[in-house]
């Protein structure tokens, strides 16, 4: 069994959705996380608010958040066990995050630590 | 009373009282020493009191009894270590110096204590409960080789082993350190929340024993909250969490004492006192930040106390469960969160997702897969009954199936199938 980091990128962090909506998603992340957790898979995962975000660089610049500059933001993560690769990708498939045009999930294979990965 | 029958009573709510207190005198290698007197106390008053008449006051009669017992023995074992084991002279020099202090203060300190020494991650949780039974609640051997439905034998070695192990690792009767108290207070709360399910669903036919056990463990619950230390929200929840399910006792068996299951239950029959109860400690839970797995049981717990079906309840149960699993995984709250997604999103969806979970020895499993393919594809469903009634393991749960079975059949579903 391996650890997978499903990644969500939204395209546009500026587009702000109704109070409803906002809870709609909710609601349908967590019956979605709740599935996989059901089937003994779900390690973690995070939320990863925008405000409060911070981008530093080079010669201690730091800029509030990755918004405007750039087209992608990450929204969150969560970490699933899989058997393959193949089957977090089924995982990732059932994302709401997909629901918004331009959205998408990544997924990566986390490094197991042991000095080959 | 006649003195047959108040033994038997005072033995329950005194034996615990007077082990806890002795053991904490005596230290934990004396553990069975402790119990032994008390048990030879109540012999004696079962001697003494049939012949002479009631003492004016049991009670007393039974701690100076116990206190005498106790001296001797503590100067008995003194002289063995004095001529035989000059080394161990000093173990119990102190103890006889002191008095016995059976104050409500002390036992209730002492009861407290010896939770969490019971409670100690050393011993298996089979054998925690057996001990927290023996020691804390005063079941006796019979009693709790009944309740787990194994014989007396077992019970014994069970126990013999876990007071040895504690005698090994020379548990002390203390509460744990303020650092470490939360810890333990985890796996004392685990305890207490396998001895009221062992109560809760024990296969045993005697049902007066089974309630008794929910009791005596919400009992130990109490005990907690009365500690300042220990008295924190999540022992609220499971509180509550106990408050809501013992609000079903009665409904739970028809007269001839098959289980009646939820949604077939008259909820008048429901314990309205309880619920009350529940929701006060659940309201006490929620003060401070504390989040455990109890908090969300008791809040399943809470919305099933409402019987009428209505999408509000179902939506809270299915993100309850979505909660549950994932602060931690078990198959039961996997299965019943498949069953309320089929209440909130139609049985389709939840076929999918019970798919998906491959509980295949598990025969639980197979009675949601019945429960969803009803009306969807009989087939399908008297499939899964028939192969969920192969591999129960008891006749409640076969009786069950079998009623499912019958009524799938005979083409007259049962209402909430439909």
């Amino acid at each position: 069994m391996e650890e997978f980091m499903l990644i969500f990128r939204h395209e546009d962090g500026n587009k702000v959705a109704s109070p409803e909506q906002i809870q709609v998603w909710m609601k349908q992340t967590m019956d979605w996380i709740g599935g996989i957790a059901a089937q003994n898979k779900f390690v973690q995962g995070n939320g990863l608010p925008f405000e409060d975000a911070r981008v530093v660089r080079p010669n201690n610049l730091v800029t509030n958040g990755p918004f405007g500059e750039i087209k992608e933001t990450i929204a969150g993560y969560i970490i699933v066990k899989a058997d393959s690769v193949e089957e977090a990708v089924e995982f990732a498939k059932g994302s709401p995050v997909l629901q918004g045009e331009g959205n998408s999930v990544e997924v990566r294979k986390i490094a197991r630590g042991d000095g080959i990965h | 009373m006649q003195p047959q029958e108040l033994i038997p009573h005072l033995f329950r709510s005194e034996f615990s009282k007077l082990t806890a207190v002795l053991c904490r005198h005596m230290g934990i290698g004396h553990m069975e020493a402790a119990e032994d007197i008390v048990s030879e106390t109540f012999l004696s008053a079962l001697e003494n009191w049939s012949y002479k008449g009631l003492p004016p006051n049991p009670v007393a009669w039974l701690y100076t009894v116990a206190k005498n017992k106790c001296r001797n023995y503590i100067q008995r074992n003194q002289l063995f270590n004095i001529k035989i084991a000059q080394e161990l002279r000093s173990q119990s020099a102190d103890s006889n110096e002191t008095d016995i202090d059976l104050s409500e203060q002390n036992i209730t300190d002492s009861q407290l204590r010896m939770l969490f020494v019971i409670c100690h991650p050393s011993i298996a949780p089979e054998a925690q409960i057996g001990l927290s039974l023996r020691i804390l609640c005063g079941f006796g051997i019979e009693e709790i080789a009944n309740a787990f439905l194994v014989n007396r034998e077992t019970i014994n070695k069970r126990l013999y082993r876990a007071k040895e192990k504690l005698k090994a690792e020379n548990v002390s009767i203390e509460l744990p350190i303020p650092a470490a108290i939360n810890e333990r207070l985890d796996n004392v709360l685990t305890t207490l929340y396998l001895l009221f399910n062992e109560g809760y669903y024990s296969e045993s036919h005697d049902s007066i024993l089974r309630e008794d056990l929910c009791l005596e463990a919400m009992k130990l619950v109490y005990l907690l909250l009365q500690n300042e230390q220990t008295n924190q929200p999540k022992v609220h929840a499971l509180l509550s969490l106990m408050c809501f399910h013992s609000s079903r006792f009665a409904a739970r068996k028809n007269q001839q004492g098959e289980i009646v299951l939820y949604h077939d239950q008259d909820e008048s029959r429901w314990n309205y006192e309880l619920i009350a109860k529940g929701a006060f400690h659940l309201k006490q839970a929620s003060q401070g930040d504390q989040f455990s797995k109890y908090h969300l049981e008791a809040g399943i717990a809470y919305w099933h106390t409402i019987k009428t079906d209505n999408s509000e309840k179902w939506e809270n149960i299915l993100q309850l469960y979505n909660q549950l699993l994932r602060l931690e995984y078990s198959p039961v709250a996997a299965l019943n969160r498949t069953y309320a997604l089929s209440k909130v999103y139609g049985k389709q969806v939840a076929i999918n997702e019970a798919e998906k979970l491959q509980l295949n020895n598990n025969h639980y499993y197979f009675i949601l897969l019945g429960e969803l393919y009803c009306d969807i594809n009989n087939d399908r469903a008297s499939f899964n009954f028939e192969k969920a009634f192969e591999m129960a393991k008891n006749q409640t749960d076969r009786q069950i199936i079998k009623k499912r079975l019958d009524e799938l059949q005979q083409g007259n579903l049962p209402t909430h199938c439909q």
